[in-house]
């Protein structure tokens, strides 16, 4: 089965840790503009930073990143960033919730955490994608994301700045596709057609 | 460990509303689920209804299923820049038009941002025109609150934050240090009344001019956020403010229009209209 066509999804998560601004920075500033999907990233961050992550993000984005607020309603075509110090969660009934729960892998907001609660939801109309980072956050998420029936993409560890994290994918569960950043770009650019 | 069954966690809540008029069902349930799959983790329940079995067997471990399906995860003058904003422009707000200061820390776990504010109202020198009552809904963090005793690990942070609210001391002078805990000032908190209270069976038990709940209606769905927003409102003096979480907001509920936004940074709203 064809698994690129933009009609089965809901949405798409994506985690990024260490070396991965570069990487989402060059995703935004390509993404086809009428791509209806959500996209809601999990990046880990200072957590007492509050301000700047996302106005960087901005910067070269096709279109603006947000910050979702407890219970916003998650919408099409929109792209969220998880804030500082809270782990960002979806729901049922496509909302968003947050949380302060204790740190998971060392991290708030944890990767794991959003991916896991996002294919709860969207469980096989979900496309997860897990970037360069240093630490295996994000492996047990794609794993949920996988058993759910979703569709999984990891960075390719040999184009990582560092590859902990895709690689802890990896080894964890199956992986539909590695791609290099281009690739990636492709992907999200081929999703469309 | 299989998924849990939100048809489970509908038991599970049915059981605790029976048997201990707590009410879980309007909590969120991404959170819910994630505390209630820890508590079987920790107390190696294999599944749901091992822990209800328990429950029904062993009443008082209710109190246990409290703490831990609670989140207890705090700091000390977390978001410096809002404590900044309470210290330099709401409290001089109220003292404009009272001569006293009363404050509740609605679900305050396990006491941090009760001993940030009593610290912020000493360096402001209105501690004693000030009366604070905390509550939450967790006996056993109110006794921890009540003791303030933090594990001196925590206080890096905690001076980290002091340091960007820009307080007037060194956040080390109000804790004293003991086998690897700090522990508070306790003159800073004697006035301080810590009760159990449950903001979503609760009454409402008084009026304030200052009621601060950041980060405890995230744990809640919309309907139930509606639901403890009335009671607060309730709970403050007309032109009172109210303070939730740095993401939370208020604008979609019942009673926005009572409110206005004071500040929309830090969330902090004023009471307009009964």
């Amino acid at each position: 089965m064809d698994r690129s066509k933009v009609s089965q999804y809901k949405a798409i998560v994506i985690g990024g840790s260490a070396g991965s601004f570069q990487v989402i920075t060059k995703l935004l500033a390509a993404l086809p503009k009428d791509l209806d999907l959500p996209i809601i990233m999990c990046l880990h961050r200072l957590k007492h930073v509050r301000h700047g992550f996302v106005e960087a993000l901005n910067i070269k984005s096709v279109k603006p990143l947000e910050e979702p607020n407890d219970k916003d309603m998650i919408k099409k075509g929109k792209i969220y960033l998880a804030p500082a110090n809270y782990h960002l969660c979806v729901e049922l009934g496509n909302s968003f919730s947050l949380s302060t729960e204790e740190m998971v892998n060392n991290s708030r907001p944890s990767i794991d955490i959003t991916l896991e609660t996002a294919s709860y939801v969207y469980k096989n109309k979900l496309i997860g994608i897990l970037l360069s980072g240093a630490n295996k956050d994000g492996a047990w998420g794609m794993k949920k994301i996988k058993d759910r029936g979703g569709f999984t993409i990891v960075q390719d560890p040999a184009d990582c700045m560092i590859d902990t994290m895709p690689s802890a994918a990896l080894n964890l569960t199956e992986i539909d596709l590695v791609l290099k950043v281009d690739g990636l770009i492709k992907f999200f650019q081929n999703l469309n057609k | 460990m299989q998924d849990i069954e939100i048809a489970e966690l509908r038991k599970l809540t049915e059981f605790i509303q029976e048997n201990f008029n707590y009410d879980f069902s309007n909590y969120a349930m991404s959170s819910f689920k994630r505390r209630i799959q820890r508590i079987l983790e920790l107390y190696k329940f294999p599944n749901v209804d091992s822990l209800v079995k328990r429950l029904r067997e062993e009443p008082r471990f209710f109190h246990e299923f409290i703490s831990e399906v609670t989140v207890n995860v705090t700091e000390m003058f977390r978001d410096p820049s809002f404590w900044r904003e309470v210290r330099d422009h709401i409290i001089p707000n109220i003292l404009l038009n009272n001569d006293t200061l009363s404050i509740w820390h609605a679900g305050c776990s396990s006491g941090e941002e009760v001993y940030s504010m009593a610290i912020l109202l000493k360096e402001m020198g209105i501690l004693e025109k000030s009366k604070i009552i905390a509550t939450d809904i967790d006996k056993s963090i109110l006794l921890k609150a009540t003791s303030g005793v933090t594990p001196t690990k925590n206080m890096e942070l905690n001076e980290k934050n002091y340091i960007r609210f820009q307080g007037t001391g060194n956040l080390n002078d109000y804790f004293k240090e003991e086998n690897g805990k700090s522990i508070l000032d306790k003159s800073l908190i004697a006035n301080v009344s810590f009760r159990e209270h449950d903001l979503v069976k609760g009454a409402v038990f008084n009026k304030f001019d200052l009621i601060l709940c950041r980060n405890v209606m995230i744990y809640f769905n919309q309907q139930l956020q509606n639901k403890v927003l009335i009671k607060l409102h309730e709970s403050l003096f007309k032109y009172g403010y109210l303070i939730i979480g740095s993401k939370e907001s208020l604008i979609w509920c019942d009673i926005a229009n009572k409110f206005i936004v004071v500040n929309n940074e830090e969330k902090i709203y004023k009471k307009i209209k009964d």
